[in-house]
């Protein structure tokens, strides 16, 4: 068993949370993992990328090549364009429609459409997967669900080596308890989404 | 993570006091190590690296462990008591935790700490991994106990912010009670330095010789041709000797974990037999130029090549691709095609650089000196710190930036150069503490007028929210005293002290304009004092009024992530918005206003 997984998003978004609840959940099932975050230099705003190796054998390195990701999961569809070159032909992305304009398109009126970067994205990815983000926000009521639901989706969709079963025990294990309900009901409403989203 | 590896290496060790200063990517040791402190660890956020180390210093003459942790640039900071204290040495074991940072992703230099244990003569630790760096923590406090000698240890970002499982040792060692031996070995004197001086010569060949065996330093197979790499570059290069499979040749592999004092020994058993060598390490050519030097002194018939010869990049990250381009080159393999597809042109990707957040109020202090200034010159020394983005359009109040605290200093020198305009001088309340307190008596005593503008924020903010001496928390989770910044000021003699809230404007501006007026006097001092988001954001959400919004000067002025552009009208992200009012303030045409809390809400 062998997977890499990059997580592409804006600070802010829960991305190292998001590697961290993968990587809990590979060490529960025994399996070897290394993660490492790149991080600018503000504690919002900028992009914020981190890879995710999990494996049955030891893992040498816990930065990946490019081309070798086997699925990247994107909190927002241009960063997810911007780690693009690390799928692996024929690799899965899990990625949310709704953008975070940086500061840089508002100042120069830059038009910036997601729709572009989804279309752009489906042209390169053996498989995508498109989770109404907002949409599970609103339903369980927090704008800080969005990394859980991916997960979910991603989970649903086969895309970890992991099933939905294992990252809920790791949520239920490392969140603080009056956070549990709300993540696990993200969890599964992400899964939701991507049978929805099943092309 | 890494860094949660080295700290909890430190507890695992016995470790009795553990000091440190904030800096990307060592934050994390130091509070690993306070939240599970059994109670007897002094744990403390010093107001300097060189105070830290001054702290642990004193702990360690007295034969208890301690550790301190910092960035490389902290090094800098702490190198006057590191470089003495190399020659008096030390009785408890104290580890010395500098993290290096390649790229640099956030820093201000790719200064290499290995080079700087070979200047100051002590032992230096480069773990590969999370795992390695909570056994090799254990180790370097043994051989620093044992050699009477403080050791560098070095990860770098990829190991700090690593994760990996990490096994833990069972039983951690329990602190011996101890207690300081007055002897003349603990002043420093010319006569002693020479003697000691002697001693640190002849003690480095026996560690190195010591080290030729040590566990992580490691030499695989056999061949003509050998690799030679450390740090986080091990794994780089196993994975693209992976990738390169069964075309690589026969060579060996040696893996340098302790590049100072240099494992002699274990690289001579390395070269032998060798034709050519590659050396993949980041930073400096440091394993390069040991390794020439050691081929020199033996007279053998081997080619190192690395950054030296310009077969390895010289500056920034390595990475596995990169590894395997070079090994391939190496061994005269194609280079494995990159298994990427090639990708047709991606629509074009907005910039997304860090930017102050929605509601910081160094965006509004900013703003408010822009606007005092306006009919005047004036130049705008930064510091480090979260104001130093600052710089970006469309504030760009950030004309210099050097080094923690050279804001205030260096203000100084452009006011000898150009006396008729207003130098003003940023600097954060936590690196006010840090070091810029020294600077402003230096302007007071030399009578330079400057305008030293402290953004205070209750916080050390970019690092991770750490509390300072202003803050009045410390990590023992006690209450202490907090000291206040404008009385600081004025205990070293700054006449025009003002505090003011620069999350309102007009007050702000005014303030700016007095102080600016006062340097006549001298020094002029502003405290701008409005907590970090962060530790308490300031209201309530605000709407735009589109039917009223025109002028989208909150867009033009201001830069902040919450506010954007729809439909040719300003719209603000109610996820994002923290309530400052500033773009209320500004706006022209009262389009901005705050969401009135329902009732009951």
């Amino acid at each position: 068993m062998k997977n890499n997984l990059v997580i592409a998003g804006v600070g802010g978004q829960g991305t190292v949370l998001a590697a961290k609840l993968v990587a809990r959940t590979a060490m529960d099932a025994g399996l070897a993992v290394r993660t490492s975050e790149t991080i600018g230099m503000a504690q919002r705003g900028g992009s914020v990328v981190s890879h995710v190796r999990i494996s049955d054998a030891p893992i040498a390195s816990p930065l990946m090549p490019p081309g070798t990701a086997d699925t990247l999961l994107g909190f927002e569809p241009g960063e997810a364009v911007r780690c693009l070159p690390f799928l692996k032909p024929g690799g899965t992305i899990v990625v949310t429609p709704h953008t975070v304009a940086p500061v840089a398109a508002a100042l120069t009126e830059t038009e910036y459409s997601g729709s572009a970067m989804i279309d752009y994205l489906r042209r390169c990815a053996g498989r995508i997967v498109v989770v109404d983000g907002d949409a599970v926000c609103a339903e369980v009521g927090s704008p800080k669900v969005l990394n859980v639901a991916l997960i979910g989706a991603a989970a649903a969709a086969g895309a970890l080596g992991l099933t939905l079963e294992q990252i809920e025990a790791a949520l239920r294990k490392s969140l603080r308890p009056k956070l549990v309900d709300m993540n696990v009901k993200a969890l599964h409403a992400g899964a939701r989404e991507a049978a929805k989203g099943k092309p | 993570m890494g860094n949660e590896a080295i700290g909890l290496g430190a507890l695992a060790a016995g470790v009795r006091v553990v000091t440190g200063y904030p800096g990307t990517p060592s934050s994390e040791i130091l509070p690993t190590v306070s939240a599970r402190n059994p109670g007897n660890i002094h744990v403390e956020w010093s107001v300097n690296e060189k105070v830290a180390l001054e702290v642990a210093a004193g702990a360690a003459m007295a034969g208890a462990r301690s550790m301190v942790t910092m960035k490389q640039v902290g090094l800098n900071v702490a190198a006057d008591p590191l470089m003495s204290l190399a020659y008096l040495g030390v009785k408890g074991g104290m580890v010395v935790v500098v993290a290096d940072d390649p790229g640099p992703i956030s820093s201000q230099t790719e200064q290499d700490t290995r080079t700087f244990g070979l200047f100051a003569k002590l032992p230096v630790f480069d773990p590969a991994t999370p795992e390695e760096a909570y056994e090799m923590v254990i180790d370097a406090f043994e051989l620093s106990e044992r050699h009477g000698t403080p050791v560098l240890f070095r990860p770098t970002t990829r190991v700090c912010h690593g994760n990996a499982p990490v096994a833990l040792r069972d039983t951690a060692e329990t602190a011996a009670p101890v207690r300081f031996v007055k002897d003349s070995r603990w002043v420093i004197f010319p006569r002693l330095s020479y003697e000691n001086h002697i001693k640190m010569e002849q003690r480095l060949p026996v560690i190195a010789d010591e080290l030729s065996g040590y566990r992580f330093n490691t030499l695989a197979g056999a061949g003509r041709l050998g690799i030679v790499t450390q740090g986080i570059s091990t794994g780089y290069v196993g994975e693209a000797l992976a990738i390169l499979g069964d075309a690589v040749p026969p060579h060996k592999v040696l893996r340098v974990a302790t590049p100072h004092p240099f494992p002699k020994r274990l690289a001579l058993d390395f070269l032998e037999g060798l034709d050519r060598v590659l050396v993949i390490e980041e930073l400096d050519p440091y394993l390069e130029r040991e390794l020439q030097r050691l081929a020199g002194e033996r007279q053998l018939p081997v080619t190192v090549l690395g950054k030296a010869s310009g077969h390895t990049q010289l500056a920034g990250e390595n990475t596995v691709s990169g590894a395997a381009r070079t090994i391939a080159d190496f061994f005269g393999l194609t280079a494995a095609a990159a298994a990427s597809a090639v990708l047709p042109d991606a629509p074009q990707l907005p910039a997304r650089p860090p930017v102050l957040c929605a509601g910081c109020s160094h965006r509004s202090s900013f703003l408010a000196v822009k606007r005092a200034m306006r009919k005047r010159r004036a130049v705008f020394s930064g510091d480090i710190g979260c104001y130093t983005l600052g710089n970006a359009e469309p504030l760009n109040m950030v004309d210099t930036c050097l080094c923690m605290g050279a804001g205030i200093t260096m203000a100084q020198g452009l006011h000898v150069v150009e006396p008729n305009a207003v130098h003003f001088a940023f600097i954060g309340d936590s690196t006010f503490f840090h070091s810029g307190i020294t600077g402003v008596i230096n302007a007071v005593y030399n009578r330079t007028p400057i305008v030293v503008v402290v953004l205070d924020n209750a916080t050390t903010a970019m690092t991770g929210l750490q509390p300072h001496p202003g803050t009045g928390d410390t990590m023992m989770g006690e209450i202490s005293t907090k000291i206040d910044i404008a009385t600081v000021l004025r205990g070293i003699g700054v006449r025009h002290v003002e505090k003011c809230d620069p999350l309102r404007l007009d007050e702000a501006m005014a303030a700016v304009t007095r102080a600016a007026d006062a340097t006549s006097g001298g020094v002029a001092a502003l405290v701008f004092e409005s907590p970090c988001i962060h530790v308490a954001p300031p209201g309530s959400d605000y709407v735009v009024d589109a039917e009223k919004c025109e002028c989208k000067e909150c867009i033009i002025k201001l830069g902040c992530p919450a506010i954007l552009s729809v439909e040719g009208k300003a719209w603000i992200d109610n996820s994002l918005c923290t309530g400052c009012d500033l773009c209320a303030q500004i706006c022209r045409f009262d389009a901005i206003h705050a969401v009135k809390a329902e009732a009951g809400a």
